[in-house]
């Protein structure tokens, strides 16, 4: 499953059209975490829901960390053997379960997160007896990072993973985050719209407008 | 209270109780299939399904009562493997379930409609299968749009009458429910027992619908 010497971490070229809304995305680099970058409505979500298998484009590749995802080939891998890590805006974290539970959700497809590490990593610990519905944003976004991780995937897939987080929290998220791309050498791709979590976590930033990528480059160069 | 009343109640209500549990099965499946996919002839499922809601119930009786009988498509089969279903206990439970089954495909089916199709999604992309997802997922979310559904499906059974006399009949002690007993008393000038069933359907019913709205408000 590594990358092949040679490969890019990230190997994409997409498109989609759904409805009145056409996406255009390539993206092609070796570095670890890619922010995606630009104004609402210019399809960053789109490209993430894409990456995770929720929506199928009209034509392309996507290869992530050399495992082919979709290839207008003949290749689609189905959502649930992407092996990705997907934590969408609203969290999404499961009502009817407590936080302990959905963090353990999945059944990990590698035990390289286990729960004392993440309980650690996203200082989770006095949150697991609790219910979903009084948490906060940022605990929120902890929870279900924690949930992503535990299922043991290949890449993550971060969708505004800092806008409901306050201040004090973003710093302690931030560094989570880090880490997990230093230390765990596990590829990112996150949608933000403000250019200081582009700088603080890309390696590389992809920047879109209306469905087309505009400019892409060092995050302090381009967001 | 006479004794021949309080065995009407109980029957009813374990009759009501089976054909609750009979139809919950297929009821929860009709109503996630036609929450969720879209195919040719979805509107023929939905009206065909909803259509004992108001068809008068004697006709509903009369069809049971053709696909059941000895000669009838059903009964032919169920006759030589010994089973007798016209006029039994089990008429009265199928034609209760028949009756119920269009409120529980309904009311469960905006549960599922309720219950997005988003969580599934996440469940999925964290490795779960279908099977897995719609036990720990679909249906945890529903429950309460099941449970209100299995309710009034409940009340409904209870309170059956035309098509469980037309298959079942009025038989004393065999076939005879709480509405088919009120009519029969009534109609044989046994007033008091009559308004002891009355009394009966009503406080069953009236608790039953309590709880079932119960359930849809604080979803």
């Amino acid at each position: 499953m590594r990358a092949a010497a040679g490969t890019p971490v990230f190997d994409c070229d997409i498109t989609l059209r759904q409805g009145g809304f056409s996406l255009e995305f390539a993206l092609r680099t070796d570095a670890r975490a890619v922010a995606l970058v630009g104004p609402s409505g210019s399809g960053k979500t789109t490209v993430l829901e894409t990456v995770a298998g929720l929506r199928t484009p009209n034509a392309g590749r996507l290869q992530i960390g050399g495992r082919v995802l979709f290839d207008d080939a003949g290749i689609d891998v189905p959502v649930s053997a992407r092996r990705i890590g997907y934590v969408p805006q609203d969290a999404l974290l499961f009502p009817h379960l407590t936080v302990a539970r959905n963090v353990t959700y999945a059944t990990p497809r590698t035990p390289r997160f286990t729960l004392a590490f993440l309980e650690a990593l996203l200082d989770l610990r006095p949150l697991m007896p609790r219910a979903v519905q009084g948490l906060s944003g940022g605990e929120r976004q902890r929870v279900a990072l924690a949930r992503a991780l535990y299922s043991g995937p290949d890449v993550l897939l971060l969708d505004e993973p800092l806008a409901a987080v306050d201040r004090s929290a973003r710093v302690r998220l931030i560094a989570a985050l880090q880490r997990i791309r230093d230390e765990l050498g596990l590829p990112v791709l996150y949608v933000t719209h403000a250019r200081e979590e582009a700088v603080a976590l890309g390696e590389y930033a992809v920047v879109l407008d209306r469905g087309r990528v505009v400019a892409a480059g060092r995050p302090a160069d381009v967001a | 209270m006479f004794d021949d009343i309080r065995e009407i109640a109980v029957f009813t209500i374990a009759c009501a109780a089976a054909a609750t549990a009979l139809m919950l099965p297929p009821g929860v499946a009709i109503a996630w299939w036609l929450a969720r996919r879209n195919f040719r002839g979805k509107a023929l499922v939905e009206t065909l399904i909803s259509l004992p809601l108001v068809v008068p119930p004697v006709a509903t009786g009369l069809v049971l009562l053709w696909l059941l009988g000895r000669r009838g498509p059903v009964g032919r089969i169920l006759e030589s493997v010994g089973v007798d279903v016209v006029f039994t206990p089990a008429a009265v439970v199928l034609a209760m379930a028949v009756m119920a089954m269009p409120l529980l495909v309904r009311t469960a089916r905006t549960g599922f409609e309720q219950a997005t199709r988003r969580y599934e999604q996440l469940a999925e992309t964290l490795g779960v299968g279908p099977w897995r997802v719609f036990t720990t997922v679909t249906l945890p979310l529903a429950r309460r749009s099941i449970l209100a559904g299995a309710l009034l499906g409940f009340s409904r059974a209870l309170g059956e009458f035309g098509a469980t006399i037309v298959v079942a009949g009025s038989i004393p002690g065999r076939t005879r429910t709480l509405a088919v007993g009120i009519y029969t008393f009534a109609e044989t000038g046994q007033d008091s027992r009559a308004a002891a069933l009355l009394a009966i359907s009503v406080a069953i019913a009236f608790v039953a619908v309590l709880v079932s709205n119960r359930l849809s408000r604080s979803e």
